[in-house]
């Protein structure tokens, strides 16, 4: 590989490593792009199943040019942009709604040394990205100059400023058990154990030790991208479509996308911080990117699974579960994992 | 000039930029995003110097969830741009005396030695496998423990503080506990009955 990339390297010269770096973007974004696309061709599909319809069957053989059509439509569409709008905040609130969930994948591993950039404080910087997507949707709700938009938006930022707490502590109790906050090296730590030298390496993932925290996480990550039974940001019986109500076209799709590569985004770092990665889960099969995918892909099918089952949360219900459940609970359980760490009966030593 | 200095007049032209626009933008949401912006472009800075762990705690705190919960606020202050500026000729000699004030204390203690570049060499170069995080901790927690702790308290004050000066408890509401709520059975709301059918 190094050596056939040699000439190619001599061309570009002193620009080479900004060309290669932007190789490597092209090469994670045009993949995790049609994920997105399928991920809503996925998620008609499911709920249709379990709704027992049909879900997108027209376009194209099984209806798998749906996603593809959806998104022709949207780009052809006219942008409307509200006459009491501020302008250029409209315009930025759909573009930095995208931006953080995109350069969130910059620190993600998709394998033992894949990653764009193997930081020392991976974690750490996935949380201030994702702690930025708020501010797509405050501005988006506040630019349009509607009283649904605004309401949605200021219901979003409650949402996510209360549910970013519970996933904090969530995240440091797996930092304290992997003694880093490097992604690659949390993946590692969990490949070693008695479980682990047994054959059975998913028994020694975080998922087992830290179950509270494996459920709290996956909870919290549905409420912070906004996803149903979470979704009173877009409720439709109550503020119409929330911050997206005075979007069309293009902009409208570009929230859409956020949302779903948010989605793609929590699930990975739920199998990468919980299920081990790319590890495999039985000693005599060998671990590798397809592992990884394959988690992913399972917590996205729960995501839809919850979508179909479970009826919207009311709000006082929603800041209840994080405020009153979910941060007592958390704040134990870090409490829990540093003395069981120090005790003799520590498992991570 | 190489390429790190130049990113860092780009961060700083940025950043002079924004904060320049949060005292002089009229509007009130702009102000605080630009602000937003020079905590952000403050943070780039930071991580030029190798101070990865503040400069990523700097967006996590302050563009994250401090700005988050001062642009919630201020979107939903009705703001009269006029009555604001009533009475701005009045402050201005209070406004000025304290600007110089800030100035000249700022000039004093920039402009001496204690700042100059001879007061300030550069920190050695970090060594492999140095992290920036691993080191902050073990000094937080073990030379300055007592120090961090009593700021924690100080911190944990005054959040009880709020929380009681704006709590109140209002008569009248029809709250229902979500563990009643979550007991609920079928037989304590439906009653079936049984009756024959009724002729004319």
């Amino acid at each position: 590989m190094e050596a056939m990339l040699e000439p190619v390297a001599q061309f570009f010269g002193p620009t080479w490593p900004l060309v290669w770096t932007l190789v490597k973007i092209v090469a994670i974004l045009i993949p995790l792009m049609t994920c997105v696309a399928y991920m809503t061709y996925a998620e008609r599909k499911v709920i249709g199943a379990m709704q027992v319809r049909k879900g997108p069957n027209v376009v194209g053989p099984l209806g798998l040019l749906q996603p593809i059509a959806d998104a022709l439509k949207l780009l052809f569409k006219e942008v409307i942009v509200p006459s009491g709008a501020n302008k250029g905040l409209y315009i930025i609130g759909p573009i930095l709604a995208l931006a953080p969930s995109l350069a969130a994948w910059s620190v993600v591993p998709f394998g033992d040394g894949l990653v764009l950039a193997d930081v020392n404080a991976g974690l750490l910087f996935l949380l201030a990205i994702i702690s930025l997507e708020i501010y797509g949707v405050i501005i988006a709700g506040w630019a349009s100059n509607s009283k649904y938009a605004f309401i949605g938006a200021m219901r979003a930022s409650a949402q996510m400023v209360s549910y970013e707490v519970s996933m904090g502590f969530a995240l440091i109790c797996v930092l304290m058990i992997s003694a880093s906050l490097n992604l690659t090296d949390i993946v590692t730590s969990q490949g070693s154990g008695r479980f682990h030298d047994m054959g059975l390496g998913f028994l020694s993932w975080n998922w087992l030790p830290l179950l509270p925290m494996f459920v709290v996480y996956l909870v919290s990550g549905i409420a912070e991208t906004n996803r149903a039974p979470f979704d009173v940001v877009e409720g439709e019986a109550e503020v119409v479509a929330g911050h997206m109500v005075e979007y069309s076209g293009m902009a409208f799709a570009l929230f859409f996308l956020a949302e779903y590569a948010n989605m793609i985004l929590v699930s990975i770092l739920t199998s990468i911080l919980f299920l081990g990665g790319w590890l495999s889960p039985v000693g005599f099969l060998p671990d590798g990117f397809h592992w990884l995918a394959l988690k992913t892909a399972a917590i996205l099918f729960v995501f839809l699974w919850v979508r179909a089952t479970f009826p919207r949360f009311r709000y006082d219900q929603v800041m209840r579960l994080g405020w009153k459940v979910f941060i007592p609970v958390t704040l134990i359980w870090v409490v829990v994992v540093a003395v069981w760490m120090i005790s003799p009966l520590s498992i991570w030593r | 000039m190489d390429f790190k200095t130049f990113v860092f007049y780009v961060f700083s032209a940025i950043l002079v930029f924004a904060a320049l626009r949060v005292i002089t933008s009229r509007n009130p949401v702009h102000a605080v995003l630009h602000l937003v912006l020079a905590f952000f472009t403050a943070g780039g800075i930071w991580l030029l110097l190798q101070a990865e762990f503040l400069a990523i705690v700097l967006v996590m705190t302050y563009v994250g969830a401090v700005m988050v919960l001062f642009l919630f606020v201020v979107m939903m202050l009705d703001i009269n741009l006029d009555r604001l500026r009533e009475g701005f000729w009045s402050y201005l000699p209070v406004g000025a005396l304290v600007g110089i004030l800030l100035v000249v204390e700022m000039a004093i203690v920039l402009g001496g030695r204690y700042f100059g570049l001879d007061a300030m060499p550069n920190p050695p170069a970090a060594t492999e496998g140095y992290s920036n995080t691993r080191e902050l901790g073990l000094v937080l927690y073990t030379e300055y423990v007592y120090p961090f702790e009593l700021a924690s308290l100080v911190l944990l004050v005054a959040m009880i503080a709020a929380v009681t000066l704006t709590l109140r408890k209002r008569k009248g509401l029809k709250y229902i506990s979500a563990s009643e709520q979550v007991a609920v059975k079928r037989e304590g709301r439906i009653e079936v009955v049984k009756m024959p059918a009724e002729k004319e």
